[in-house]
């Protein structure tokens, strides 16, 4: 890396930059790192919007371990964001292998069509699909009926919502990943694929030995981000199933809203939320300890 | 024979693309045709993908409700002065972070990017607090500039300025030019492709947000359009020819600037890896 090898003076060694990174580094402290420590303490205190906050101890968290609620949406959030990260990983990857090539006539056009969803806001995604999967005037229970089916509660019904929040996830998000996969797959050098062509390997045996191997660094990437994205939704279900039917699908975020917002018990959500920081925390060091790499974004 | 295999998997190759484009593209296509129905033939049977009757009076009749049209203004101001600021502050932090050698910087950098890992769905409870104490509830400040830092913006302007040559401002700053002026009249310039890239995500984040608005705004006259939508969703009997042409509305802009500069899409992807 080459840098300004020696910058004159004082000024510009710290001041300048100082000043350059001051409006960012403010917005980060008052707006995240201060909320961030504060959240910490919160958990500590029962606090009302109004009231004065009142030191608990471990009060918040004690009762965290027997809310029922709270623990169906972590095994909600668990679940539902084991398969979107396993089904989005495995369907970027593929469109990937498909479309990295240049080769193909078209193959920017399929880019794009992969990508639309990825622009849309979570809201309009889900208000698109409950237009879609609708019990009476959804199109596709439409085409069921008229092909002499029965109609199919995807969002009502107590088995299906989730697998449908899950798999309009999936629709919403793959595109995006599959673009990160491309520039991973066009990284890697055309001369071993040409170099294993000769040793006689086949495209499966070049796929484990050369793609999947020198690809691990994206595919890891694209999981860390999957799990993160995961584990904050909220918006995609609230317009598709508002949580429910009961609390089918109700994830963590909703249900830290819910107490923070809605119950005004403001102490009780930071613990909530505390808990959250925790699990994304853990996870996205697992992945990178499974991987053995920690610095992809250097 | 080993060439007709080739068509063959080729052949296969496009109808599986095809049929999964079309399972990707129909939910945005099929809302917009609907957009354009009467409202009386949205749920008639048999259904037709497209419209009998093209109409655009659900769009002129969203316009004309409530609020619809300062709604959908003060979406477009957040996103528009948002980017803005995000343009500017993160191409300063990634110039800084880039080109100049000082204690603390690769820290101040990392720590940065950390911030990823606390999205504001953790820290929701307390920002609100902290936005009350600011006097920046129920007003578009709020959620105009807390967003406007992003680690994604600081992280794509650094590592495109590394790549800039030393030569150019180590020559100004002989010729004495001060930092101000050698940030806006030569790394701002030679920075373009990057800008247009953050521009661009920046826009699309911030008209798509609903988190921030939701936590911030609850005066009807300041909401944005993603809360109006969510809001419209929330009630017993949904007016779907409305809703379906706010959707619409909602979504076309970012579809636009998408295919005018699909090319800075891919690449601030394929850079940044990262979503703000």
């Amino acid at each position: 890396m080459r840098r300004v090898k020696r910058p004159r003076g004082n000024f510009h060694q710290t001041l300048a930059p100082s000043l350059f990174l001051l409006p960012n580094i403010a917005i980060f402290v008052l707006f995240i790192i201060i909320p961030a420590f504060q959240g910490l303490y919160m958990a500590f205190t029962d606090w009302s919007i109004l009231g004065k906050p009142k030191f608990v101890g471990l009060k918040n968290y004690q009762r965290l371990l027997n809310d029922r609620v709270f623990g169906i949406t972590v095994k909600n959030t668990l679940v539902y964001c084991f398969f979107t990260v396993v089904f989005i990983t495995v369907l970027a990857l593929l469109l990937a292998l498909m479309l990295y090539k240049n080769k193909l006539k078209g193959e920017k056009a399929f880019r794009s069509a992969f990508y639309i969803p990825s622009l849309m806001s979570m809201i309009t995604v889900g208000i698109a699909w409950r237009f879609i999967l609708g019990d009476e005037m959804g199109i596709i229970n439409y085409m069921l009926r008229s092909l002499g089916g029965e109609g199919v509660r995807f969002l009502t019904d107590l088995n299906l919502a989730m697998f449908s929040v899950i798999f309009v996830s999936i629709w919403a998000q793959a595109g995006y990943y599959m673009v990160i996969m491309i520039s991973g797959l066009q990284a890697i050098p055309e001369e071993l694929y040409e170099a294993s062509k000769i040793d006689g390997a086949t495209g499966l045996q070049a796929f484990f030995d050369i793609t999947l191997p020198l690809l691990k660094p994206t595919i890891l990437v694209v999981m860390v981000l999957a799990t993160i994205v995961s584990f904050k939704a909220y918006e995609l279900i609230n317009v598709m199933t508002g949580g429910g039917p009961g609390f089918v699908t109700k994830m963590i975020v909703q249900q830290i809203y819910q107490v923070a917002f809605t119950e005004d018990r403001m102490g009780y959500a930071a613990a909530m939320s505390t808990f959250l920081m925790a699990i994304i925390g853990v996870f996205t060091l697992v992945q990178f300890k499974i991987s053995g790499r920690s610095e992809d974004y250097e | 024979m080993n060439n007709m295999r080739l068509s063959t998997v080729k052949t296969f190759k496009y109808i599986l693309l095809s049929l999964l484009a079309l399972f990707f593209l129909f939910p945005v296509l099929w809302v917009l045709l609907s957009s354009f129905k009467y409202q009386h033939e949205l749920f008639k049977v048999p259904m037709k993908i497209f419209p009998s009757d093209w109409t655009i009076e659900n769009y002129v009749f969203s316009f004309r409700q409530n609020n619809f049209f300062i709604n959908f203004k003060n979406s477009f101001i957040v996103a528009v002065v948002s980017t803005v600021i995000t343009v500017l502050i993160n191409t300063m932090a990634g110039y800084a972070l880039s080109k100049f050698i000082f204690p603390g910087r690769d820290l101040i950098f990392t720590v940065m990017l950390a911030t990823l890992m606390i999205p504001l769905q953790v820290i929701m409870v307390p920002v609100f607090l902290q936005l009350k104490r600011f006097h920046m509830l129920n007003n578009l400040w709020g959620i105009i500039i807390p967003p406007a830092a992003t680690p994604t913006g600081v992280f794509l302007a650094r590592q495109y300025m590394l790549s800039l040559p030393n030569s150019m401002i180590e020559a100004s700053r002989i010729d004495g030019a001060n930092e101000g002026r050698i940030f806006f009249e030569i790394i701002m310039p030679l920075s373009k492709p990057i800008i247009a890239t953050i521009t661009i995500f920046s826009f699309m984040w911030r008209w798509n947000d609903y988190l921030w608005p939701l936590i911030v705004i609850t005066d009807n006259k300041l909401q944005t359009l993603q809360q109006v939508l969510a809001g419209f969703v929330g009630q017993l009997q949904i007016n779907w020819s409305s809703l379906l042409a706010m959707t619409g509305i909602s979504m076309l802009p970012v579809i636009v600037v998408f295919f005018m500069f699909q090319k800075y899409f891919m690449t601030g992807i394929s850079a940044g890896s990262v979503k703000g």
